[in-house]
């Protein structure tokens, strides 16, 4: 751990103003990730900027039907807030999914896109890593890899985006805007995240001196047909193995629109266009539900302790997509995978 | 006035607790505290070539960093370093001594400062120039470079011969990985130094073992040391020997002469030991009519380089089982690690898991039920001693943990059970501990308002013994548990050693019956020494002590107040300290015992395995504390239900690391994973034992469950995981 100094940003211009000037210098919001980095080294900020007082605590219906979500709502409020819960229950069930009540509570929306991978090497400042260090080495292909990705892997990384929330807002299709020193702009979900390929240290498309202000769900919520079923090495508090946030829109036993992403496999949430296409039109049944599963697992490649990831998410897909098509999304609270 | 012993009482320092008025080791502030934070080593082994501390030494606010070329004396001889409970063999490791490294994670300086978090900084600028050698830390790269050490259970027969002529036979090998206790408590210590007397509040099972350790460790006076630990947040064996930290702690106060304050980070913690991995070979042979013929068990564990840690894996068959042959083994691989040590249940948790999975297969070999073929092959005697039991109600513990679990539903084929998407497995084992006690010596100060001190140097690292100290004492006392205080946890107080094995509460409580008696007898000499005292001629065991008065026992009616008898004899206050005396007796065998049987649920497609009931039956001889013995007991089903399912260190064995070394990703059950557990104590009247019945329970809880859980999983899916932890991809082949 190194010293830093800590300030307060008082409004958004002055937060980015702040990051502008120090480009050694972080924004802190729950702290439930960073304050671990810096605490093992691999994060060494010499001025934290604390933006968790600025003014974006809201969740608001936007003109279009959808629902405008301040960066600084805690994990916990958007879970149970009225709205998401009624319209967007994906999104709820996503994020209560992830760790446990007490860092729900810190845990920010926008850091939550931010938080960085948990591979094993990543928080030991002592092994190799390219993400950590560019140009030391991968230590997880050949190491211990149970919890990286077996999708959109490259040779110098391995590994996963460890959000639960984020599958969800890759499923809604969210829209995360941002402001920076050239104003403000607008990330589509699926641009957020990067994959890792020979720049594993950028985990996402944001400018290092932007700042997340909002995310943006747009006004079809699949509160109907929809589950999250994640799966992990105990029932809860624990990271995905493989996680799969499904969607439906159905008339009848047809699928007339389909959304499907994965955690815990892959750089980015994991979506496949052509996976939903597949699924469209078609009868919402487990045959029709294992095509998109062998489209969206089609390049996937495992690295020994992970090769089971692999089949894993094969029968999660199909299983979520049931649960969805059936209305009978996966509970949260009954301490048992349906 | 009811019993206290045998009654369900709440902890009586239960409110300390939750009100955080009970202190912890490093929550004992004193003015001018130091705050040490531990450089440790990044490399497995080698030796330090340089250690460059200018870069925090010149950060302000910090005071000095030690290391071992320049710490303030320590002994050199290895004896110093022995403590209560250190391994017979090899050479204790020395915190700082010399420039040599052992394990990653071993410290090698001792960054001093005014706070916390700039001691903790500063650490971060301290350069460390290694000379590295070649590592190994992987049991199973290295399976065949271990070597045998001596067990207790002598060979009997000709087990090889038998097993190769057997009827029906199984053999296997099974594997346990390291764990780590993971007590909620960091490991701290805070030394303070005022007029040549030296106070240390240390993390500890055995302030005793601590203070005897640190007196030969820096050559100090008896009389000027005192250590303390009167509350701990978890021990399960972490806290048996003395811990670096502490040695750390009063090296930096002798080098400063200020009050220092030492806390582990979590992920220093798994640099301290460990239940070391194992591989469990079993062999058994039965003869067609299902009785063992052969049994033989041989265990690979892990120790350290420099000392040989070895508990007893593999005797445990020869306390459950007739077999006219058997053959035990216990092999040692040295690795590049600290030490392996006790962890819960050392020896049975891993021998007794590997055994039970055994028997599981022998008797699906045999198509007999799993509890038909224990008590067919049950034994009345201790195979290896051939010595009966004080008491052994095991054959209870499996007919009421049968019931109360509903095994006669139990459909014996694989897979055969089911629960919507969930495929069903019962499985049951067994589950066998000692029932120990040592010497140790309670002081009963009595005054003369009715209030009574129950002091002796045990700690209660958690379990209740301040609760069944206080109720054993007010019964023998005849006082409400109200007037009874307990003293624990500071070396001053009279003798005890550590707290493990299962044996303080029996050890203990019997000495408190001895001391009681002492007590009793001087207020009988007081009470007869009234004018016309109805006790005339009694003797000290033809009277009681109930509800504040001496009674006789054969006529109620004539008796004394305790008040009054030590009124007229201006008796202000009685002090007695007696000792429990193990009994030397060796004509029996002093066991406990336990019956598991578990439910899983197995998802079919995913295989996410739910532990959903847990029946455990308990013959341990006298419950002392229902309340309190439950949690115990349903602690260690926990601790089971991790084993089986969740606990593991990672190493990468490339770099001599554990890679898991924090609680978010060394997986232990949270409450998600629970869901029934019912504990049944078997009644087990027992007066051989010791005189109070006592048998002891910290260990039981978890012994046989991971097999329990093992063998359902095997009966619900078909599949056999004989590598712990068993977790989905063990289950299912994801194709
Ligand atoms: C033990 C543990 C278990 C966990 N388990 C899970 C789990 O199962 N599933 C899951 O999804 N998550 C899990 N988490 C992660 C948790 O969700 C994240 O740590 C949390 O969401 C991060 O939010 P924060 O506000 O605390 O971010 P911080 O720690 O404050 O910041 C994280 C990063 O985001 C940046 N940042 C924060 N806000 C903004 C903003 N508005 N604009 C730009 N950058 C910003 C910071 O600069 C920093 O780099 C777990 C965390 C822990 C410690
Ligand atoms: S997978 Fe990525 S984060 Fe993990 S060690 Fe390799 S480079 Fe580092």
């Amino acid at each position: 751990m190194i010293p830093f100094q800590y300030t307060r940003a008082s409004d958004v211009a002055d937060a980015i103003k702040q990051i502008a000037a120090d480009p050694s210098a972080k924004f802190i919001a729950g702290g439930t990730n960073l304050l671990d980095l810096i605490k093992y080294d691999v994060a060494t900020p010499t001025r934290l900027i604390d933006i968790s007082r600025l003014p974006l605590r809201n969740v608001e219906e936007t003109a279009t039907g959808g629902v405008l979500i301040g960066a600084l709502v805690p994990n916990t409020d958007l879970a149970y807030h009225p709205l998401i819960e009624a319209r967007y229950p994906l999104l709820s069930r996503s994020i209560l999914a992830g760790a446990s009540q007490q860092l729900r509570n810190m845990a920010s929306t926008g850091g939550n896109l931010v938080q960085r991978t948990r591979c094993f090497y990543f928080y030991d400042a002592t092994t190799p890593c390219n993400k950590r260090e560019p140009g030391s080495g991968c230590s997880a292909i050949s190491g211990i890899n149970r919890i990286n990705a077996i999708l959109g892997t490259s040779q110098s990384c391995i590994a996963t985006h460890p959000s639960d929330m984020c599958v969800a807002l890759a499923v809604l299709e969210a829209i995360v805007h941002v402001t920076g020193p050239a104003g403000a702009r607008t990330i589509a979900f699926a641009d957020f995240h990067r994959l890792p390929d020979n720049t594993p240290q950028l985990d996402t498309n944001l400018e290092p001196d932007e700042i997340i202000t909002a995310i943006e769900l747009p006004a079809k919520g699949f509160s109907t047909n929809y589950s999250y079923l994640k799966i992990r090495d105990r029932l809860s508090y624990a990271f995905a193995l493989v996680s799969v946030a499904a969607a439906l829109e159905l008339d009848g036993d047809t699928i007339k629109e389909a959304r499907v992403a994965l955690g815990g496999v892959a750089h980015k949430p994991w979506r496949s266009s052509a996976a939903e296409v597949v699924l469209r039109g078609q009868r919402a049944e487990a045959s029709t539900f294992a095509n998109a599963a062998d489209i969206l697992l089609r390049r996937a490649r495992g690295f020994g302790h992970n090769d089971f990831k692999i089949g894993l998410a094969r029968r999660a897909i199909v299983r979520t997509l049931g649960q969805a098509a059936r209305g009978t999304p996966q509970s949260i609270s009954d301490k048992k995978i349906r | 006035m009811a019993s206290y012993i045998g009654s369900a009482t709440s902890r009586v320092d239960g409110r300390a607790k939750v009100t955080g008025e009970a202190k912890y080791a490093g929550e004992f502030n004193v003015p001018g505290l130091v705050h040490g934070y531990v450089v440790d080593s990044i490399i497995p082994k080698g030796r330090i070539v340089r250690i460059d501390a200018s870069g925090a030494l010149g950060i302000a606010g910090v005071i000095d960093v030690l290391t071992h070329s320049n710490r303030p004396p320590m002994a050199d001889k290895d004896d110093a370093y022995k403590d209560e409970v250190a391994p017979e063999k090899g050479s204790p490791y020395r915190p700082l001594y010399d420039d040599r490294i052992h394990f990653t994670g071993q410290p090698i300086a001792l960054v001093l400062a005014e706070d916390w978090e700039t001691a903790r900084v500063a650490a971060s600028q301290v350069r460390i120039e290694y000379q590295k050698e070649a590592h190994v830390t992987d049991l199973h790269a290295e399976r065949t470079r271990a070597y045998a050490v001596d067990v207790p259970e002598k060979p009997r027969g000709d087990a090889e011969r038998a097993f190769a002529s057997a009827a029906i036979s199984h053999a296997a090998e099974y594997s346990i990985p390291t764990e780590h206790h993971n007590p909620m408590e960091l490991f701290a210590s805070t030394a303070i130094w005022e007029n040549g007397q030296l106070t240390v509040y240390d993390k500890t099972q055995g302030v005793q073992n601590v203070q005897q350790y640190l007196c030969k460790v820096f050559n100090l006076q008896p009389n000027a040391v005192r250590v303390m630990s009167p509350y701990m947040g978890g021990g399960f064996g972490a806290g048996l020997r003395p811990q670096y930290q502490v040695v750390l702690t009063v090296l930096a106060a002798n080098a400063l002469k200020r009050p220092v304050r030492v806390m582990l980070t979590r992920a220093q913690m798994y640099a301290l030991g460990y239940r070391p991995a194992s591989i469990e070979r079993l062999a058994l042979g039965a003869n067609s009519g299902g009785t063992l013929d052969s049994m033989q068990h041989e265990a690979i564990a892990v120790t350290s380089q420099f000392e040989e840690f070895a508990r007893n894996d593999t005797g445990w068959g020869n306390l459950l089982y007739k077999s006219p042959n058997a053959k035990f083994e216990h092999k040692l691989v040295k690795l590049d690690l600290p030490t392996s040590c006790d962890m819960r249940a050392p020896g049975a948790a891993t021998g007794v898991y590997a055994l039970e999975c055994a028997m599981d297969e022998l008797a699906i070999a045999l198509k007999t039920d799993p509890v038909q073929l224990r008590l067919q092959c049950y034994s009345d005697r201790h195979q290896g001693e051939d010595l009966p039991y004080t008491s052994k109600q095991l054959r209870e513990c499996y007919r009421q943990g049968a019931d109360a679990f509903g095994w006669s539903k139990r459909n014996a084929e694989p897979r055969s059970m089911r629960d919507g998407s969930e495929l069903v497995g019962w499985g049951m084992a067994s589950g066998v501990w000692e029932a120990l006690q040592v010497p140790a010596t309670v002081r009963i100060v009595l005054t003369a308002n009715g209030h009574a001190e129950v002091a002796t140097a045990a700690s209660d690292i958690g379990t209740g013994t301040y609760t069944i100290m206080a109720q054993v004492a007010a019964d023998m006392l005849g006082l409400p548990i109200d007037n009874i205080s307990v003293k624990l946890g500071d070396s001053t107080l009279p003798q005890c050693p550590v707290e493990g094995g299962s044996w303080i509460a029996s050890s203990v409580c019997n000495a408190i019956a001895n001391t009681a008696r002492a007590v009793r007898g001087d207020l009988l000499e007081l009470a007869k020494a009234t004018q016309d005292s109805p006790l005339s001629g009694a003797g000290v065991d033809d009277v009681a002590l109930i509800d504040g008065k001496i009674v006789s026992k054969r006529d109620a009616g004539r008796a004394v107040s305790i008040a009054s008898a030590m009124q007229s004899g201006k008796a202000e206050r009685i002090t007695r300290e007696e000792i429990n005396q193990p009994s030397e007796d060796k004509s029996h065998a002093r066991n406990v015992h336990s019956a598991i049987f578990a439910e899983v649920k197995v998802d079919e497609e995913i295989g996410i395995i739910r532990v959903t009931r847990v029946v455990k039956a308990v013959a341990a001889g006298r419950i002392l504390n229902p309340k309190t013995a439950h949690s115990q007991v349903m602690g260690g089903v926990v601790w089971g239900i991790g084993m089986a399912l969740h606990e593991e260190t990672l190493y990468d064995h490339r770099f001599g690391r554990v890679m898991n070394a924090n609680i978010a990703e060394y997986h232990v059950p949270v409450n998600a994973d629970i869901h029934d557990i019912e504990v049944i104590f078997v009644d087990e009247p027992d007066e051989m034992v010791n005189p109070l019945g006592i048998k002891g329970l910290g260990e039981i809880g978890i012994v046989g469950v991971a097999a329990a859980i093992a063998n359902a999983v095997y009966h619900a899916t078909g599949k056999r995981v004989r590598d712990l932890p068993i977790t989905l991809d063990k289950v299912i082949e994801f194709a």
